[in-house]
């Protein structure tokens, strides 16, 4: 066998339903982690399971199932406080994803703390969710926006975010994996650096945080954002991470149910953290579903996956190297990146190409990956990208390897 | 083989007919598709008595698909009267690409140079194309 090496990825894969499934007649290969992950079946079954057996809404109820459903929506955010190291279980709220939370921190913290001509530093490698909320936030405090650039390697150029990490500077904020490019941020020197000019720090975890062991204590972020479903979780959930007393200090993003605790003719009172920032009725399945995501991944080990991913990465980077005319994006070592390999091969679109590997079974990205800025940086209009998880093998990426030669026999001839 | 990359598609993407410009064209239209960036323009010079097309050019960027049935599309139209490219429909694209099997993403990229051409010849005249209900 092949890849004992960290644990027994062929008993793994039985625990994903999905990846039994056939695509065009060929056993499917799931290359697009990075877009969202699968589901193990205990987390199909533990949201199963609180629709079936005790579906209440919580918080308010006296009633059985109510009290069961909301001991299994706080269980779930003490998993995610445990998981990443948090200080206290309120600093965890809950919203739709990496999304949403970097909007409430632009609104509910950018609003009430930015000033006119004052700046938010993020980086030519943000996902567009890392970019607008804060073009957003510039149109309604006249802020502005600036970006660190990278080198051609793909890597962050500190000394130009050290020449733009000014007096001016409120936040910085950036991914600490990179969606396209893989590339592994620095994200405890740069908390450090942040800090040293009195800006908060911000870091972006959607491609991270299911990836390696992320602590928010050691980083020392101020905020950590991320997605339930890019984690075996569903979709719809997610997480933003902010120390306590930065929230204490912030207003309410959305206004209404469950995030008051008094209301008058006068005006209202909010409740206390967590729930001041959890507005309407939560998304209460997806969040019992992070929970048992979390659980799974914990009942593997975050380093184990880290290892497993490191090395499935870095085989499928020595593989790409036996075809002509590929290109790939962003760092060639795994050890600086995260599962994520971008690349064009020849000038085949690819879309083109993503096509022919969905012919062959094998789901890739391809486009601009919501990154247009850093598509600009590598003056290209798109990539194709082949992203893993715990649950991928050397041979799915051996079948992936045929494919793009056969690939450029068909397009390059 | 591919299923959908046949040697049709391939021909007209390697050697694409009708690339390029003509000049002082009556009819310019351009669009492209946010999805995958592909990005196309025809450029038309019309028959003395501006009911028909004399000369068609395409150029742009973009994926095979696209690039191929437009190219395709160029060659069908040669000749044809404004109204006679009025009733081009899709269905007509998709034969001449030999009727593969498409996902609903790639079903856009084979129809943006349809889009594209009629958007023009509606502009020129003086009507409006009715995307929705042509499925473009």
């Amino acid at each position: 066998m092949l890849e004992a090496k960290y644990y027994d990825v062929y008993k793994i894969r039985e625990d994903f339903p999905i990846l039994k499934r056939k695509v065009h007649g060929k056993p499917l290969i799931y290359f697009d982690n990075a877009a969202t992950s699968q589901k193990p079946q205990r987390v199909i079954e533990a949201i199963y399971r609180y629709y079936k057996e005790y579906n209440a809404n919580i918080h308010r109820g006296v009633h059985k199932l109510a009290e069961e459903a909301t001991e299994a929506f706080e269980e779930a955010r003490d998993k995610v406080a445990k998981f990443i190291n948090a200080r206290y279980r309120e600093e965890v709220i809950f919203v739709r994803g990496t999304t949403e939370a970097i909007n409430l921190v632009s609104r509910a913290w950018g609003d009430y703390n930015v000033k006119e001509g004052e700046k938010i530093l993020i980086t030519e490698m943000e996902h567009h969710s890392n970019i607008v909320p804060w073009f957003l936030l510039s149109d309604r405090k006249k802020s502005k926006v600036e970006f660190v650039k990278i080198t051609d390697e793909g890597l962050l150029d500190i000394q130009d975010l050290n020449e733009k990490l000014d007096e001016k500077v409120k936040l910085v904020s950036l991914a600490h994996s990179s969606n396209v490019l893989g590339t592994i941020n620095p994200v405890k020197e740069i908390s450090k650096l942040s800090h040293e000019k009195n800006a908060l720090f911000l870091v972006d975890g959607a491609q991270s945080v299911p990836h390696l062991k992320v602590d928010v204590q050691e980083i020392d972020c101020d905020f950590l954002a991320f997605s339930g479903h890019k984690m075996l979780g569903p979709t719809g959930i997610g997480v933003l991470y902010a120390k306590r007393e930065i929230l204490e200090k912030m207003e309410p993003f959305l206004g209404g149910g469950d995030m008051i605790k008094e209301v008058h003719k006068w005006g209202a009172r909010w409740k206390e953290l967590p729930w001041k920032y959890e507005a309407g009725t939560s998304n209460i399945a997806g969040a019992i579903g992070l929970g048992e995501a979390i659980s799974y991944l914990l009942s593997i080990g975050m380093d184990k996956i880290r290892e497993h991913e490191k090395d499935i990465t870095s085989y499928t980077l020595k593989r790409m190297r036996e075809i002509e005319n590929v290109k790939i994006y962003g760092p060639e070592d795994a050890n600086k990146k995260c599962g994520i390999v971008s690349f064009n091969l020849g000038d085949i679109h690819p879309h083109d190409l993503a096509t022919l590997l969905d012919e062959e079974g094998i789901a890739v990205r391809a486009g601009h990956h919501c990154a247009q800025p850093l598509m600009e940086r590598l003056n290209i209009p798109a990539t194709t990208r082949a992203s893993f998880y715990l649950y991928n093998t050397k041979e799915e990426v051996d079948v992936f390897i045929e494919t793009l030669k056969k690939a450029q026999k068909i397009f390059l001839p | 083989m591919s299923d959908i990359y046949r040697e049709i598609i391939l021909d007209y993407y390697r050697h694409p007919r009708n690339q390029g410009k003509i000049e002082n064209p009556d009819i310019v239209a351009r669009d492209s598709n946010p999805l995958c960036g592909d990005d196309i323009e025809i450029q038309i010079k019309l028959s003395k008595d501006k009911k028909s097309i004399e000369d068609i050019k395409f150029n742009g960027k973009g994926c095979a698909i696209s690039q191929a049935s437009v190219s395709m599309l160029t060659e069908m139209v040669q000749g044809l009267s404004l109204e006679e490219v009025k009733g081009i429909s899709k269905e007509d694209i998709f034969e001449a690409l030999g009727n593969p099997d498409l996902g609903p993403t790639r079903v856009k990229c084979a129809l943006l140079g349809l889009k594209v051409l009629k958007l023009g010849v509606y502009n020129y005249l003086g009507s409006k194309l009715d995307s929705e209900r042509e499925g473009l």
